[in-house]
This record gives structure tokens, sequence and C-alpha cells, in this order.
């Protein structure tokens, strides 16, 4: 996710480096009696367990191997304030000393991976708290399904800042389909790392998860075991059904090759008026003859491709270990 | 990208952008890459002079091309997506090799491509000759708030000890059989990244109560809190403003 420059436009750039700084500021000020009682210390290590964490390569099938975003994971056990700040620091600190990620692109690189991830993961973990059981099983669940959404939340992010500042002719659609459907499988495997990570440190030091601070401590010590085969054919159940979900809004257009051979010249480029009114008309007419059925139908089609294709691929490559392939990345 | 970087870019060498103060090259290196993101897409020109500006740079800064071009390549799976561009993108079509193409979107991966490459050539000149320190010094004095360049620098100061807790604990595991293939064998591997943000957050309790005993309040000492002289900023502003003039004339020029 660490976009380079040039990706969205300088005005797109601009707005979200100060939708980014206002976030930040906010979450400063709601950590500021934690920070100035001690625990500088404390958020700068944990900032360095959050750069380490990233660099795990995890098994995704065969060989192939992804790696954690972790602002999903940084809220949940740090809360989202300093969740928020120790991302952010980390996606700057890759920026400026790792030349990881673009100096223009700061602002939506911090928004999509440090803001939107920690706050709004934070947020789907809170309510999905309350949907489950007060006890340890509830918060490895919670954290499993808010970590999944946080990279989805992150992927809506950027299709929404591609909507505004676009700086290629395609369309808002195709973009939402492509980001949400690619990361709805990241989401998977993101959910499912978090989750274990969040339980094995309820099991040792439970009073150090911040999103089960509510909890006194025979209750975060009650854990069910969960079968990691149950969770992930869940969650690529889960996949599935987000991706039919969203292709009823980025089906709509069956391709663009031949969408445009069919309407040639009829789409504006869209470079100056990042709204042009193609995009709305898509929107439209995908809002008055949609067969919401067949779409979900073709979205799901879709989606099974993918996942056959990506497995025959990794099963081709299974034996050449080493060289990772880095599916989670992008 | 994300594996594998807790060593920083820095070159040791001795050059006048290295002797530069790390807040007059960060300022030069966003004003930089700001002036190539407005230069419009179509004025090839203009993305030649700063590309040529910041060879120049890279040149006076004695970075070898090669270290340079080989750290360039985080940049391309984004240039491969770009790629992509002309052949799913809308409008005119153009033959290219005898495949249509969409013209908008040729335009569109130079756009990305130029863009990126230059942004990350001018990061990666400025991660090569500023030590991380010295970067977070330089944001400090940007004034950006003092907790983030202060959780920045401890992040900065661990990072090798987390990382190298985490090897030992892989190589442990390694030792014992664990060889995980499939997403639902990463237990073990999860668990130990677990342990791992144990370890860390225990080791900052340890650090918070040696550095209390010590006198520690809750504030750094501040070294010298003047910016760089002001022929400092003279010289590092020659890189953005040939891009921003170049940028400013392409524009005024339109298509």
């Amino acid at each position: 996710m660490h976009a380079p420059d040039g990706f969205l436009n300088a005005a797109t750039a601009l707005t979200t480096g100060a939708l980014s700084a206002g976030a930040v500021g906010v979450a400063l000020r709601q950590s500021r009696e934690q920070l100035a009682d001690k625990q500088v210390p404390l958020a700068g290590l944990a900032a360095a367990f959050i750069f380490a964490a990233q660099m795990v390569n995890f098994p995704v099938a065969g060989g192939t191997t992804g790696h954690l975003l972790g602002g999903g994971l940084a809220a949940i056990l740090l809360g989202p304030w300093l969740g928020t700040l120790t991302v952010t620091v980390v996606v700057v600190v890759q920026a400026l000393a790792f030349a990881d990620g673009g100096l223009t692109a700061l602002g939506y690189n911090v928004l999509n991976m440090a803001v939107v991830t920690s706050m709004g993961g934070y947020a789907a973990f809170r309510l999905l708290r309350k949907a489950l059981p007060a006890n340890g099983t509830g918060v490895v669940v919670a954290t499993g399904l808010a970590a999944g959404i946080s990279v989805v939340l992150s992927s809506l992010a950027f299709s929404v800042e591609w909507l505004f500042g676009a700086t290629a002719p395609i369309p808002f659609p195709t973009v939402l389909g492509a980001m949400v459907g690619v990361h709805a499988l990241i989401a998977v495997g993101e959910g499912l790392i978090s989750a274990v990570v969040v339980g094995a440190v309820l099991a040792t030091r439970g009073d150090l998860v911040t999103g089960a601070a509510d909890l006194p401590r025979a209750a975060r010590a009650q854990r069910s075991s969960v079968g990691l085969r149950g969770f992930v054919a869940g969650g690529v159940a889960a996949t599935l059904l987000v991706a039919g979900g969203v292709s009823q809004l980025a089906v709509d257009q069956p391709d663009g090759l031949e969408r445009v051979a069919a309407e040639t010249g009829i789409a504006a480029e869209g470079e100056h008026h990042p709204l042009s009114s193609s995009v709305f008309a898509d929107y439209a007419t995908s809002g008055v003859d949609n067969e919401a059925l067949s779409l979900a139908l073709a979205g799901l089609a879709g989606s099974a491709v993918t996942l056959g294709v990506g497995t025959g691929m990794v099963l081709a490559v299974r034996d050449r270990r080493g060289g990772s392939a880095g599916v989670a990345d992008a | 990208m994300g594996a594998g970087h807790t060593h920083a870019l820095y070159v040791h060498e001795h050059s006048v952008v290295h002797r530069l103060a790390p807040e007059v090259k960060i300022a030069a290196a966003f004003a930089f890459v700001f002036a190539a993101a407005l230069t419009p897409r179509h004025a090839v020109w203009a993305f030649a002079i700063d590309a040529v500006a910041l060879a120049t740079v890279i040149t006076v800064a004695r970075l070898p091309v090669r270290f340079v071009l080989a750290r360039m390549l985080v940049v391309v799976p984004f240039v491969a997506f770009a790629v992509t561009i002309p052949f799913i993108g809308s409008g005119e079509r153009v033959d290219v090799l005898g495949v249509a193409v969409s013209q908008p979107g040729l335009w569109a991966t130079w756009n990305i491509v130029a863009k990126a490459t230059l942004g990350v050539a001018v990061s990666v000149t400025l991660a090569a000759t500023t030590e991380i320190a010295a970067l977070l010094r330089g944001l400090e004095r940007l004034r950006v708030p003092a907790p983030l360049t202060q959780i920045a620098s401890f992040m900065v100061r661990y990072l090798e000890l987390i990382a190298g807790d985490l090897t030992r604990m892989r190589r442990a595991m390694s030792a014992r059989g664990h060889d995980p293939r499939w997403l639902w064998q990463i237990r073990p591997l999860a668990a130990c990244v677990g342990s791992l943000f144990i370890r860390a957050y225990e080791r900052g309790e340890r650090v918070y109560a040696a550095m209390r005993s010590r006198g520690y309040t809750g504030a750094m000492p501040v070294g010298d809190v003047g910016l760089a002289p002001a022929r400092q900023w003279l010289l590092a502003a020659n890189l953005p403003l040939i891009a921003g003039v170049a940028a400013g004339v392409a524009l005024v020029m339109g298509p």
C-alpha cells in the first residue's frame, strides 16, 4: 500500500495531508495524558514492534507469503489514539528513511494505512464486541473480524480518494472493485494473524490488550479454541460475499476494453474534472437497470476464478521456495 | 515492501549534500516532489529538467549510481500497475505495435511512472545523505509535534533490538522443525508475534523505569534549536526552484 508520488493528483495529496494532520492532532490530544505521564518510551517500543511485525512473512498458500499491515492490531492492543500515532510514525519513517512510499503521497498513505485502519478498525472492534460474548473468545473473534474490516476500509478510502484525485482514465467503480476485491483476500490473512496475536497476548498478559481492558481477569482468560481451518474457510466465504456485493457496483461495466470498443470516445478523460459526469452517469445507470442477482453471480464467479487462478499459480510455484512471491502487498 | 528494512539507506560520505542541515534537505525534497507533482503530464521536457537537476544532486552527493537505482526498485509494483492502464483505461484508442490502447491511458502511465520515479529518487537521495537521527532532528525543527518525533526516535533506537528478538524466535522455531506453508498453519508464528509484543512492551516499561530513575520527567533534552544558516537554505532551494520554474513554465504554456 505504500503508494508512490504521482498516484493521486496534487490537490488530493494536499487535502488528505490536511485530513491526516488533523486526525493525528486529535490522536495527540487524546493521548496527551498518557504520553505526558510516561508512555513516550513505551509508545516508541510499540512502534518498533509494529515495524518489526510488518516484516514477518506469513505463509499464505504453498510457499507464497504476505505480511501484516498492522493498523487494526495496533489499535486493539494500544487503543485507537496511540495506535494511530504509532502506525503514523512507522509510515512516516518508512517514507523518509527508507524511501518506501512517496513524500507527497504521505497524506494519503498516512490516512489510508494509519488513520483509517486504526480508527476504523477500532470502531468496528467496539461494535463487534457489543454483539459478541464478553470474554476472551469474544475479543479474539472481534479482533479477527475488525482487523479484516480495517484492511477493506483502507482500500475503500483509497477508492474514494481516486474518485476525487484520479490521475488515470479508470472509472471509480473499476478501481473500487479491484481494490476492494484484492484487499478482501488480504483481509482474511490480516484478520487471522491479528486474532491469533491478540489471543497469545491475552493468554499471558491480558492486561496489555487495551481493547479488552473492560473485561475482568477471569473473563479475559475464558477462551474456546477456534479451528484455524474453519477460520480460513469462513474468511474465504466472507470474501466471496464481499466480492459479490461490491461487484454490484463494479461489474456494471463488463470490462474496460470491451466497453470502450462499444462506445469509443464517449467517456470523458476525467483528468481536469475528476468528478466528470461519466463517473456519476455510471452510477445512475447501475441504479436503474441493475439486475442484482445476475450481477452478484457474475461477481462471485469472478472472485472464484481469481481464487482458482491464484491457487493454481501458487501450486505451480509451490516447490520453488526461498524467493517469496509476496502476494499481500501492492 | 515492508520486509527487510531495519537498516536505513544511509551512505557514509563527505559531500556538500551530506553536510546540509536535515531540515533544509527535508524541506527541499518535499518542495521538489510537489513541483514535480504539479507539472502537467504533457510537458515531457519539464520532467527531463527535473531528472537532470536531481541527477546533479546525486552526483554531488557521490552516491553510487547502482545503489540509487537498486533502491528505486520499490516502485516496480506500482509501475507494473501503471503499465496496465492503457489497456483498461477509457478514451481515444491509438495503435501501439498493432494493439489498440487508450491514449489518455498512455499519458496516465507516463505521468505515474515519471512522478513516482522522481519521487523515489529524491527520497533515496534524502535517506542516503541523512542519518535517521538527523532526519528526526530536522522534523523537530520543522515544528513536527515533539511526541511524534520522540516516539519515532525511540522506535528507531530499539528497532534493531526488537527485530533481533524476532529473528532469534523464528530461528528457534525453524530449528525445531516449524516450516509453515499454508495460512491455517500460522498459529505458532502469530503467537510468536504476540510474545514479541509482550517483550517489546515490557522492555518499554524497563526503559521508562531506567530513564525515570535517572531523572526523566517526560521531556527529552533539546539540543541546539536554531535553524540552519540562510546560505544552506539558498543552496538547497536550487533543486525545488528549478523544478518549480519548469512546472510553472509548463503550466503557463499549456499542452
